[in-house]
This record gives structure tokens, sequence and C-alpha cells, in this order.
């Protein structure tokens, strides 16, 4: 357990300095994603299977997605096809792959041994947290989901102009089928033609 | 020193993690849970900051049609 959590913290210190190194942002995105899945690594040798699972979900899963769409959505122009080339060719993702083939043959090598020596020492388990996160904690939970609207308040406030005059011409097409429709929606999807029946 | 938005938005996501992985750490060194409840609170607190932070940056780019933060230096600061 001691080599695992000492080969996957090289991965992860290894992956975070290519991560805040490079110049373009897809692969510091793909070094940034083999750095939280080290991270992920690391909680579960260090005792703490439920964060590892959150951290795989939550940070590599949700967090990375929203910020690969954002620099993807930021690519536009007649750059993007050229530079799609560009990064299909190899030695872009040779480091990321070679660094979560170290990652992956860990996870097996943990998951062998786990069932071998059942008891570790120092384990957290899920249901100690569950216990604390909703008894003495209850009022931080109440709090971050209050912060959890307010992010998503403002982020539908900040996003929607910007989204409005890129689609603005769908929206007036959509929203007079919808009324002309009478609230039949069905007849508003199919309906560009106001001359529909 | 790195001024592409983009990029400081992933850099605080690195110290965020590092502060997690501190208190989850420590947690398990006394085996108590409380570490990895802060973790709980830190991740639901950099999902709401990449989330307002990333809409922020696309206002941005619409704007100046380019990433660069010193760019946004309308007030003279």
């Amino acid at each position: 357990m001691e080599v695992a959590f000492y080969i996957a913290a090289i991965v992860a210190i290894v992956s975070t300095v290519l991560t805040i190194t490079r110049s373009n942002a897809v692969h510091a995105l793909l070094y940034l994603i083999v750095s939280l899945l080290a991270v992920a690594v690391v909680f579960y040798a260090m005792g703490a299977p439920l964060v590892a699972a959150l951290e795989v979900i939550i940070y590599a899963g949700a967090i990375m997605v929203l910020f690969v769409f954002v620099v993807m959505m930021l690519n536009l122009g007649k750059r993007a096809a050229v530079a799609e080339g560009q990064w299909m060719q190899g030695n872009t993702w040779v480091g990321p792959v070679l660094l979560s083939a170290v990652l992956i043959a860990e996870v097996v090598y943990l998951i062998l041994r786990a069932r071998l020596t059942e008891s570790a020492s120092g384990v957290v388990d899920p249901k100690q947290v569950g216990l604390a996160l909703y008894g003495p904690y209850l009022i931080g939970v109440e709090l971050s989901s209050m912060l959890l609207l307010g992010a998503l308040v403002g982020a539908c406030h900040l996003g929607r102009p910007v989204l409005e005059k890129a689609e603005g011409r769908y929206d007036r097409n959509s929203d007079g089928a919808r009324a002309h429709s009478g609230g039949n929606l069905i007849r508003a999807g199919a309906g560009r033609a106001p001359d529909a029946p | 020193m790195r001024r592409n938005l983009i990029f400081i938005l992933m850099s605080i996501e690195i110290m965020l993690n590092g502060t997690g992985v501190a208190f989850v750490a420590a947690g398990s060194r006394w085996g108590q849970p409380d570490g990895q409840i802060m973790f709980l609170f830190i991740l639901a607190m950099a999902a709401a900051e990449v989330s307002v932070g990333l809409a922020l940056v696309l206002r941005f780019y619409h704007l100046h049609h380019n990433l660069d933060a010193d760019a946004a230096n309308g007030m003279r600061g």
C-alpha cells in the first residue's frame, strides 16, 4: 500500500508540473485530469474511499468536462480544424496515456490486494463520514447547498445574453411557432412554417 | 507569468485540490472523518467557483476576443 501511495504521489506531482508549464490549454487539461485521477488514488491509499470516488466523479468527471467544453467553445475559427489535425498526430496524448497506465496498473494491484487482506488500519469508511456530515455538520451542508444555488443563478445570469446573441434567430423562430400553435408543443417543434394548420 | 484566464482558473483548481489533500491526510492520520467532510465542502465550493468563473470567461471572450487578463483594465486599476 505504501508503494502504491508513493507511485501515485509521484504521478500527481509530475502531471501537475506538466499542467502548469504547458502552453496549449487542451494539453494542460489532459495533464490536469491525470493529476486529479492520481490524487484520487492517493486518497484511496490513505484510507478515504468515499472521497476518492467523489474526486473521480465530481472533479475529473464534471468540473473537467466543464473546462473542456469552454476551451472547445472558445477555440472557434479556421485555426480549429488545423489544430485538431495537429492534436491527433501523437506526442500530445503519449504523456497522459503513460501516466494513466501507471495509475490503472496501480488500481488493479490495489483491488487484487484488498481482497487478500481485509483489514487495513486507519481507514475512515463512508458510514462514519455520513454520520458526521448529517450530525454536527448539518449547517455546513445547508450552507453549501445555498452556495450551489447562488452559483447556479449567477452562472445562468452571466451566460444568458451571450447565448441570446448567438441563438437569437432560433429563439424568435421557436417563440413564434409556439405562440402560433397555441401551446401545442408537437406543432411548435414541427412548425417552422407558420401556415401549418 | 501566466495571464490566460483559463490557466488561472486551472491553477486555482490545483491549489484547492492541494488543500483538500492536506485535509484528507490530516483526517486519515488521526482516524477522524472531519478531514473528509472539509474536503466535501471544498469540492462544493470549487464547483460553484468554476461554474461562475467559466461564465465570466465566456463574457470576457465575447467582449475582448482574447483571454488576456490584462485586457480587463477598464477601471485603470
